[in-house]
């Protein structure tokens, strides 16, 4: 692991932190385009949380406890909402502006290198992220779904999902050679937002599926959330923060050794 | 503003005589020196193999039609385009490990307008010179002063968008400046402009270059050459085939004057053999006839002593038109 972490101290600087500078320059000009992001999770927990949730009536959570379905379905909805937030920015929007956008192309005749970009893009990412989940938060609280105190844990949990999902989203578009190729994320992603224990618990799978999903990163995620919701922490807590936080270092590692060679062309 | 520049050696005045620069050249290091410089995509050959050097204090250009290579050339200044082969030095920096020093003291006006469409005219600059880690005071004493010297400081607030083309290519060049650069890269900076937003535009960069800033351009107009460079490479196909001021240029590939002569439709063809001798060089075009002589008058009276009598006679100094019609049998704006 050392080996792979080192280069990541070559791979931006603080000035990526302009980027940020710039995001909120751009978001002073129309501040309310800030908040589209936090409607996805909000609408899907109205519709299959409270709206499905009573047809389905209650379900195994954490711990084995018996928990409303709403209550079920508003972590992975956050988690599953972390990873899209992340994965649009980091493939779709990241190769566009790196690739077609003169707004980046004029900022890398700058000192600013694609890594000062990419890192301050992502950082920008994080932000707006953290954003949402706070709304979220605000949200599952009103509506009566916070049971624990360790809730408030499931804010740095939902950005490290974002961090894991962005930085190997950057690493898989710094292989992309055209637009077709990003239908194969989306082959990828779908699958996994539908049976990573997001809709449904998992023992609703046939046995072999399970192992599958279980090793899946939106899984890890969900299951992180999910327990922090309703209070249940234990040792898989610990394996899901490592799991995701090595799957982001490994996507930084790849992007800081392959960024300037795509780039800068 | 450029107080610290404007203590660099001003463009000589033998510079104006058609002399080149040694004395410049001798005395200071030279700020890009280029050997066997060379750009690569794949296995086409944009740049190849060219070697140049530009001088403090200089106007140096680029003179060639589209596709010659300036662009990459440009852009491996630039320190946006890795080089491919060759050795290529800017500010006694290496492009290679040192980038980001060099471009912290570039100018760059690119080919196309990057401007920051979400921000506004004096946001775009703000932000640049954030970029270069300015302090915030510092960026917005120099926006100021910039707007004024591109005379946009009444569109501060507006939008990038609706501004006109020329106005675009005046904020590109206030942000270029946002650094104070040392050296300023000009990539084709008035294609596409209407005479008198070239005018103004040209009389901006002049300021620049009698305070002292280093200009490197490219630009596939022979006036545009003739108005801002001392010196001047031309490039043809990845190649540099030839080095001057533009005098030195004209003297060694033309003669002083220019006849040329328009016929009737049909006319021109039946000419054969009739125009030999005239001139000390006779280029055929479509159009016209051009006979180079270093008086141009004396051709067009020889001429109707031949019984030659042309629709049209324009009798006018070679340019560097001339010298790359000689250079490469071929016009530069097609
Ligand atoms: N990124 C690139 N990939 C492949 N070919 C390129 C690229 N950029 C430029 N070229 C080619 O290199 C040649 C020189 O282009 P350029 O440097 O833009 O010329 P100029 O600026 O003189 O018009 C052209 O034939 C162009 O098509
Ligand atoms: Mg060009």
């Amino acid at each position: 692991m050392a080996l792979r972490i080192t280069p990541l101290f070559a791979f931006g600087s603080r000035r990526a932190l302009r980027m940020i500078e710039r995001n909120l320059l751009v978001y002073k000009h129309g501040w309310l385009m800030l908040f589209s992001g936090f409607f996805e999770p909000f609408f899907y927990l109205l519709s299959i949380g409270f709206g499905l949730g009573r047809l389905v009536g209650d379900v195994v959570g954490p711990g084995g406890q018996t928990i409303p379905y709403a209550l079920f379905v508003a972590p992975a909805l956050l988690a599953a909402s972390s990873m899209n937030g992340a994965i649009t920015e980091s493939t779709f929007n990241f190769f566009f502006k790196l690739n077609y956008d003169k707004t980046f192309a004029s900022i890398l005749t700058t000192p600013m290198s694609p890594g000062d970009i990419s890192l301050g893009e992502l950082g920008w990412a994080l932000i707006r992220g953290a954003l949402y989940t706070i709304g979220f938060l605000v949200v599952m609280v009103l509506f009566g779904l916070a049971r624990s105190p360790l809730i408030l844990l499931t804010l740095p949990g939902a950005l490290l999902i974002g961090f894991a999902f962005a930085a190997v989203g950057m690493a898989a578009t710094s292989f992309m050679k055209t637009w077709q190729d990003f239908d194969l994320i989306q082959l990828v992603i779908l699958p996994m937002f539908l049976f990573s224990g997001t809709f449904f618990p998992l023992d609703s799978l046939p046995e072999g599926l399970r192992i599958v999903v279980q090793l899946t990163p939106l899984y890890q995620g969900v299951d992180l959330l999910r327990g922090l919701t309703v209070g249940v922490i234990g040792p898989e807590t610990v394996v899901h923060v490592a799991y995701l936080l090595v799957m982001g270092l490994v996507g930084l590692s790849i992007v800081s050794r392959r960024l300037d060679k795509l780039l800068l062309k | 503003m450029h107080d610290s520049l404007a203590t660099e050696p001003t463009p000589a005045v033998e510079e104006a005589l058609g002399a080149s620069r040694p004395a410049a050249r001798a005395s200071a290091p030279p700020l890009i020196s280029a050997r066997g410089l060379t750009k690569r995509f794949d296995d086409f050959t944009a740049v190849d193999g060219i070697d140049f050097e530009v001088a403090p204090g200089e106007a140096f250009g680029f003179l060639g039609p589209n596709g010659a290579g300036k662009t990459s050339t440009m852009r491996m200044i630039g320190c946006t385009s890795p080089v491919s082969d060759g050795e290529l030095r800017i500010l006694d920096m290496d492009p290679r490990r040192q980038g980001p020093q060099i471009r912290s003291r570039l100018g760059v006006v690119p080919q196309q307008d990057t401007l920051d469409n979400e921000l506004t005219v004096r946001e775009n600059l703000l932000i640049y010179g954030r970029y270069f880690g300015l302090p915030r005071e510092e960026c917005a004493r120099r926006a100021d002063e910039l707007l004024d010297f591109v005379q946009l400081a009444d569109r501060g607030k507006d939008l990038v968008e609706p501004l006109s083309g020329g106005m675009k290519r005046r904020l590109t060049i206030a942000r270029s400046l946002i650094n104070e650069p040392s050296l300023m890269l000009l990539d084709e900076p008035t294609t596409g402009l209407d005479p008198q937003a070239r005018h103004l535009l040209w009389d901006r960069l002049y300021r620049l270059k009698q305070r002292g800033v280093t200009l490197v351009l490219t630009t596939h107009y022979m006036d545009e050459a003739e108005q801002l460079c001392d010196r001047l490479v031309v490039m043809d196909k990845a190649k540099i085939v030839a080095e001057g001021s533009p005098q030195q240029l004209i003297q060694r590939y033309s003669t002083r004057e220019v006849a040329e002569f328009r016929f009737l439709p049909g006319v021109q063809e039946t000419l054969d053999g009739k125009l030999d001798g005239l001139a000390s060089r006779i280029e055929k075009l479509p159009d016209r006839v051009l006979l180079y002589a270093d008086d141009g008058e004396e051709v067009v009276m020889a001429a109707r002593e031949r019984g030659i009598h042309p629709e049209a006679v324009l009798v006018r100094r070679s340019t560097l038109e001339d010298v790359f019609l000689r250079l490469t049998g071929r016009s530069l704006v097609d």
